[in-house]
């Protein structure tokens, strides 16, 4: 037994995992296991990936095929994005979708059918699944497909490992010519502005907005609005940048070494908000290159900087809501926020497409605006958020459960009708909390 | 193309140290008692990943009768022989019955004598050539709880040591890796101290360096060199009365 929590630090439970590199073991343990959760590398904000027994998935890590003319991998679903990069990138090729850490493991990608800053345009990850392997609980080894065992397929991606586990995956990539983002940077004054932006850009591959929670009034919703592209080879400006063009990135970061107390969140995140919004050469936009490292992943460059939330954690807060309900919603919700007091510093804008008939009945993207706030765990907070999940679903929409530590059993069946029956073999906090098993 | 041989490369250890070594250009030969699916996938990663060329070989370290065709079948002498295999074994077990204490012995010390001695012979015959092998610091003095397993580890470290002085004037060089604690199956559920216990990707980067930088001795986790000093000086009647 050892103590154990995911990103958020919240819940923190005593558990015991389970590791093996080798299948026979792991075929034994789901067997003689009565319950008990797959998990990748705990980059789930909640208690997804959590229970009294988990089985940890990381040493099956091993890259399997890369197929450089298809532009195909088979790998384990144990492999991190992180190295995936690796091998990808001076090969020409890139993740289709990749999440804001490249700390999650492809079942995790997988499990949770992560979106990007590009799902408006090209879908999460599900769009580029071609087959998997997977052990139910039975034990029973199947490689599953759109054609092949597809609705335990369709299940299993956004099925938040309740299906069974991963073993490999293969899937389509993106063909790059460049490391490099053409990236764009907009401020907009307030939310109004923000959201024409967001419309009249959504023809950027990429696009994610920042918003300063602290604003209020006739500036609430102040944000920047990063857009990108992939970076052609005679876009490049620097000899550097030609000379090495398919550079992946580097392995070097700070780290936060001890939980902060809670106080210094605060200072911290609104100084990097400000340090851009009030940068001297920002007019109204900019535009410069940048590596996809800094561009996709801001936050990996300080390993651990969840610790920063002090030891209590802190709850991640993620919904979609139709574009209909937009500008009216988001104004609402943010507005509850800001005069709650439990101001979330920032909070991170993005659009979705159309969800697709690939992905599981609780899988989180669908067509609207998605909005992510943290907030540090503190008494008053729970109920903050209950009263949100009362406006998100009033507004059509609904919680992304990879970052859910405490949503009801009755919200989530209201936000997701058609609900999710699975055996008890594969069980995390999660479920049991939402009574996801009969 | 330099080449290195992993023997135990089925152990946390030996694919931490196989992966060290791909990323600096060496062709892997992984050797391991039973070439399963995660070995052949291992083989695949390590070849995709860092564009090498891997093979898997099948070596039993008790198997000791094979082991001159073992060394004749590779396609090539390697440049690195790194041995990692091990067994703890149970001490309980090992101090009562004979078998199992035989088996710890015969793979973590004859085992060893066994197959190191024949690329020892190789390695004078061309006059070049590293082997690096895991010892332990359980080796250093015997313990009541695992002191079978401590005198295999003791003699194999004796043996290295020896073995060393006999080969260095050959240009072969030979390094004895000695590890604490380190989080792999071996210990299993076993609470050890955090900041004594290493993680396998240290003890290949240990691996690596020994190679690199021709080490004679290294501890894995410097400080252990540190606490063995200070074990090994307590004198013989307080330390049968030590509870450890
Ligand atoms: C800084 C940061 C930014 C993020 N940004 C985004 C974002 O932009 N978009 C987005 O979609 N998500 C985002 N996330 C969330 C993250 O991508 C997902 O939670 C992802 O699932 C984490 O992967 P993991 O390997 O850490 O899985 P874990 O957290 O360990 O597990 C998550 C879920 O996957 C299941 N699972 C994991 N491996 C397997 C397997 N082999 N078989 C079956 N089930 C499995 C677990 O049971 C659990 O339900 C972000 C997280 C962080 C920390
Ligand atoms: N873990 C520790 O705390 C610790 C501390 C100090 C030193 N060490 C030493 O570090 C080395 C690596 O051990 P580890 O911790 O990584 O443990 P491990 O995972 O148990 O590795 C030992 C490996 O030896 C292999 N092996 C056992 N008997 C064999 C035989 N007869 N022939 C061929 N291979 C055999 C095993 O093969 P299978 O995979 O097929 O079982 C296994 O892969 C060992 O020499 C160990 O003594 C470990």
């Amino acid at each position: 037994m050892a103590k154990l929590s995911s990103w958020g630090n919240y819940p923190l439970i005593e558990a015991k995992e389970f590791y093996t590199h080798e299948f026979e073991p792991l075929s034994d343990y789901i067997q003689s296991t009565e319950t008990f959760i797959p998990r990748g590398n705990g980059r789930s904000y909640g208690d997804s990936a959590l229970n009294g027994k988990v089985a940890s998935m990381l040493g099956f890590n091993r890259i399997l095929n890369f197929d450089v003319v298809r532009g195909e991998l088979t790998a384990e679903a144990g492999v991190l994005f992180s190295d995936l990069l690796e091998v990808l990138v001076p090969k020409g090729f890139f993740l289709p979708v990749t999440p804001g850490t490249k700390f999650i493991t492809l079942g995790g990608a997988i499990a949770s059918n992560v979106h990007g800053k590009n799902h408006h345009k090209e879908g999460a990850f599900s769009n580029f699944v071609l087959e998997l392997g997977l052990m139910t609980a039975q034990g029973q080894y199947i490689i599953c497909s759109p054609t092949n065992h597809s609705d335990i397929f369709r299940q299993t991606i956004g099925g938040m490992g309740l299906t069974g586990v991963i073993l490999w995956v293969r899937f389509r990539l993106k063909k790059i010519q460049s490391s490099y983002i053409k990236q764009v940077n907009h401020k907009a004054k307030n939310l109004g502005e923000l959201l024409s932006l967001f419309e009249s850009c959504n023809s950027s591959t990429y696009s994610v907005a920042w918003i300063d929670c602290q604003k209020g009034g006739k500036d609430l919703g102040r944000s920047i609005l990063i857009l990108g592209e992939h970076a052609d080879l005679d876009e490049l400006e620097t000899t550097d940048q030609r000379n090495f063009p398919l550079k992946s990135h580097s392995n070097k970061h700070v780290s936060v070494p001890f939980h902060f107390p809670s106080g210094m969140l605060n200072r911290w995140t609104v100084s990097i908000f400000n340090h851009l919004y009030f940068h001297k050469e920002f007019q109204s936009s900019r535009s410069f290159l940048a590596h996809y490292d800094p561009f996709f992943y801001p936050l990996d460059k300080i390993l651990h900087w969840n610790r920063i939330y002090g030891k209590k954690g802190f709850l991640q807060y993620q919904f979609v809501i139709p574009f209909e309900a937009g500008a009216e919603g988001l104004e609402l919700i943010l507005q509850k926020i800001s005069a709650s007091g439990f101001a979330s510093f920032l909070a991170v804008l993005k659009t979705f497409g159309p969800s697709t008939s690939l992905e599981s009945d609780i899988s989180f993207p669908q067509k609207g605006y998605t909005l992510a706030l943290d907030f540090p765990v503190s008494s008053g907070i729970f109920e903050l958020l209950d009263e949100l999940d009362q406006l998100v679903l009033n507004f059509g929409g609904r919680v992304y459960l990879t970052k859910d530590a405490r949503m009801s059993p009755e919200t989530f069946q209201k936000m997701y009708p058609l609900g999710f029956p699975t055996q008890p073999k594969f069980s995390s906090l999660q479920s049991q909390r939402l009574k996801l098993h009969i | 193309m330099k080449t290195a041989l992993i023997l135990g490369s089925n152990s946390d250890v030996g694919i931490a140290s196989a992966h060290r070594f791909a990323k600096e250009g060496f062709d892997i030969y992984l050797a391991t008692r039973n070439v399963n699916q995660s070995q052949k996938n291992l083989a695949n990663d390590l070849a995709i990943r860092y564009q090498i060329s891997c093979e898997t070989f099948q070596f039993d370290a008790l198997d000791t009768e094979v082991h001159p065709q073992f060394v004749e079948n590779l396609p090539l002498i390697p440049d690195v022989v790194i041995s990692v295999f091990g067994v703890l074994g149970d001490q309980e077990q090992a101090s009562r019955n004979f078998k199992e204490a035989a088996r710890v012995v015969n793979t973590n010390f004859l085992g060893n004598v066994s197959i190191l001695g024949l690329f020892a012979e190789k390695f004078e015959a061309i006059g070049s050539g590293s082997i690096i092998c895991i010892s332990s610091v359980a080796g250093e003095r015997g313990r009541k709880s695992n002191y079978i397993y401590g005198s295999s580890k003791a003699a194999l470290t004796c043996y290295l040591s020896g073995l060393r002085a006999e080969l260095s004037s050959f240009g072969v060089h030979v390094a004895t890796v000695i590890p604490g604690f380190i989080k792999t199956k071996m210990i299993g559920d076993m609470q050890t101290p955090a900041p004594l216990t290493a993680l396998p990707e240290e003890v290949g980067e240990a691996v690596y360096k020994a190679f690199s930088k021709k080490k004679s001795v290294i501890y894995v986790r410097g400080i252990w060199w540190l606490i063995m000093l200070i074990i090994k000086l307590i004198p013989e009647n307080i330390f049968k009365k030590l509870n450890f």
